[in-house]
């Protein structure tokens, strides 16, 4: 019988908190078509994260734990997955769209010559026809996307858009053993090495998000004497110094407008918006950010949006559940303690 | 060194895009600019041109609404212009792409290294640039924010890739196909010779007979686009000094149960 096929991302032997939404997705098309749902796991720790996936809703588990699959390097992982698919001819191969899994899925359609659709907010069936709503032109529009109703549909959905089935301890999912694709020999890149971001919080994961724009630089602290850019140094502190400390209370990730960014404030991966991250938080706190449309597409369905800003006629003000027209300088370091006196930390 | 770069015209991103009347895209007056993404990928291909004393060959596929991205790109620097328009690639899906650029590359034969931007700021996709890899059996890299090391005589290539969680040095043969960060370089301004010289260019327009390329069936319908719905917010102006301000937001904050 065929199934939906669920990918769970893994991260040095952890499934990535965001794919058990990929197994809460895949369980509204499983059941939907009456067929079993199979999670997919590769690399380190596979067998025990495949049993994981059981009490997260999945029926099977197709596991590989190979040392060619240790680091995600898409030769190895795509021949696996599209070797998978082949054989057991899946209705659909589901996965969250982090950066490992947009291109593994597209590689694996690429293969087996299957349609796919990427970002997926919403999904419903129609008989074997899955549809399927996107956000495009950077979050400006929606589109309405929909499979044929043949072959295998290769998704990706948002981080965050769907729902992770209740957790079920007693629930087991039936684990099967795949052999890898490759050997090492077949596979022509290698990981050199890994250099890990410490103490940030990935900006796609988080439930909250603080971020810092071009009125970061309006700190009040002087700069050293021979600074070259006295601008930079205090934005740079600020974001060090004032918006890592509410951060931090939050257990949020910081991020940035463009303007930051490109004024060397803080660094790229930071950047919320049209040429950066896609961000959708429980909790968005902008500060120092007018708001321009690019900012505003990579945010704007963000659940409640809080805008600090001096100036009253930003336009981040009409996105905003709340508003407050003042210095950050001054409410963040208020903000940060009284969360800190209410939070219990 | 042969590369090639893939681009597309897209609205200007400060743009206001809507639906029409008849549920195509529209953007008012404003004009359409190189997508985003791909000024990197054109600079990138650029650079390495010039250091390896090779060419650097640009190719759009879709309407002539795209010879904008291809006058840009000759005009930053881009040796040629390819231009692939088929009634059969009309509302394209990512795999008719992917098939139709590979068998492009195929058909100049000699291409080294293939780059891509990391997406397209449009239709919000990048299944195309992994989809070209598998197409081609060549190597992918993605999301690569530095180019360490280019061999050509020994078909090497060394980069530095992002991921959610830091920072991979990776190392491959060419043929590869990468896909570029936005930090990887500074995108050049087009020269006032450079416009001058595109504006002059004749672009070749490749059809997929040209290419001998017989397109997968379609397995995904076509999109239809629709208005985002109305953020239903009114703000509330939270005000008072900054420790007022501060109380009472942590009291809506809480009371939202977002913390």
């Amino acid at each position: 019988m065929s199934a939906v096929f669920v990918f769970i991302e893994t991260f040095e032997g952890h499934a990535k908190n965001t794919s058990w939404e990929a197994l809460g997705a895949g369980k509204l098309l499983a059941s939907g078509l009456g067929i079993p749902l199979t999670a997919l796991v590769f690399g380190e720790n596979a067998a025990a994260i495949g049993a994981e996936a059981g009490k997260y809703g999945a029926d099977n588990a197709i596991v590989c734990e190979d040392a060619t699959l240790k680091d995600f390097r898409l030769e190895s992982y795509a021949a696996l997955l599209t070797k998978l698919v082949q054989e057991n001819q899946p209705k659909s191969v589901v996965a969250v769209g982090t950066s490992r899994a947009r291109e593994l899925l597209a590689a694996s359609a690429a293969d087996t010559d299957s349609g796919m659709i990427t970002d997926a907010i919403e999904m419903s069936l129609d008989g074997a026809i899955v549809k399927v709503v996107r956000p495009v032109y950077a979050g400006k529009l929606l589109s309405d996307a929909a499979s044929t109703g043949e072959g295998t549909l290769f998704m990706t959905i948002r981080g965050r858009a769907f729902q992770a089935n209740p957790v079920n301890e007693s629930a087991s999912a039936a684990v099967t053993t795949a052999a890898p694709a490759l050997s090492e020999d077949q596979i022509a890149s290698k990981v050199e090495r890994f250099e890990a971001e410490v103490g940030t919080v990935n900006l796609t994961d988080a439930a909250i998000i603080v971020s810092g724009g071009r009125g970061m630089a309006n700190n009040p602290k002087d700069a050293p004497a021979g600074t070259a850019d006295a601008a930079v140094w205090k934005a740079q502190d600020g974001f060090e110094h004032t918006l890592k400390p509410l951060a931090d209370v939050l257990g949020a990730a910081v991020g940035a407008s463009r303007a930051a960014v490109d004024a060397g404030y803080i660094p790229y991966a930071h950047q919320v918006g049209q040429t950066g991250k896609n961000v959708a938080p429980d909790l968005y706190i902008a500060c120092a950010i007018s708001g321009a449309i690019q900012h505003q597409a990579g945010m704007r369905t963000s659940k409640i949006i809080v805008a600090i800003n001096k100036d009253g006629e930003a336009p981040i003000f009409k996105l905003a559940r709340y508003g407050l027209v003042g210095d950050i300088y001054k409410i963040i370091p208020a903000l940060t303690a009284e969360l800190k006196k209410r939070l219990g930390k | 060194m042969h590369v090639v770069v893939f681009t597309r015209s897209t609205p200007d991103t400060a743009a206001k895009v809507d639906v029409g009347g008849n549920g195509n895209v529209t953007w008012g007056d404003a004009a359409t600019v190189v997508n985003p993404w791909d000024e990197y990928a054109l600079e990138e291909a650029i650079l390495q041109a010039k250091s390896s004393s090779g060419k650097a060959t640009v190719i759009a596929i879709g309407s002539d609404m795209h010879n904008e991205a291809l006058k840009h790109s000759l005009a930053m620097g881009l040796d040629e212009a390819i231009r692939i328009e088929d009634p059969a690639l009309e509302s394209t899906d990512g795999l008719a792409y992917a098939t139709a650029a590979a068998a492009a590359i195929k058909k100049l034969g000699d291409v080294d290294l293939v780059i891509f931007g990391k997406e397209s700021v449009d239709v919000g996709t990048d299944q195309h640039t992994y989809m070209t890899a598998r197409k081609l059996g060549w190597t992918m890299l993605s999301y690569v924010s530095k180019i360490l090391e280019i061999d050509p005589a020994a078909k090497t290539i060394k980069v530095e890739k992002m991921l959610e969680e830091g920072k991979q040095i990776v190392t491959s043969k060419l043929p590869a196909v990468i896909s570029v960060m936005k930090d990887i370089n500074e995108p050049r301004y087009p020269s006032f010779i450079g416009i001058r010289k595109a504006s002059k260019a004749v672009i070749p327009v490749w059809s997929l007979a040209d290419l001998g390329a017989q397109l997968p069936a379609k397995r995904t319908q076509s999109a239809t686009f629709k208005s985002m719905p109305v953020r239903d917010v009114k703000v509330e102006l939270i005000e008072g000094d900054p420790e007022q301000q501060a109380k009472i937001l942590v009291e809506r904050l809480l009371e939202e149960k977002v913390l």
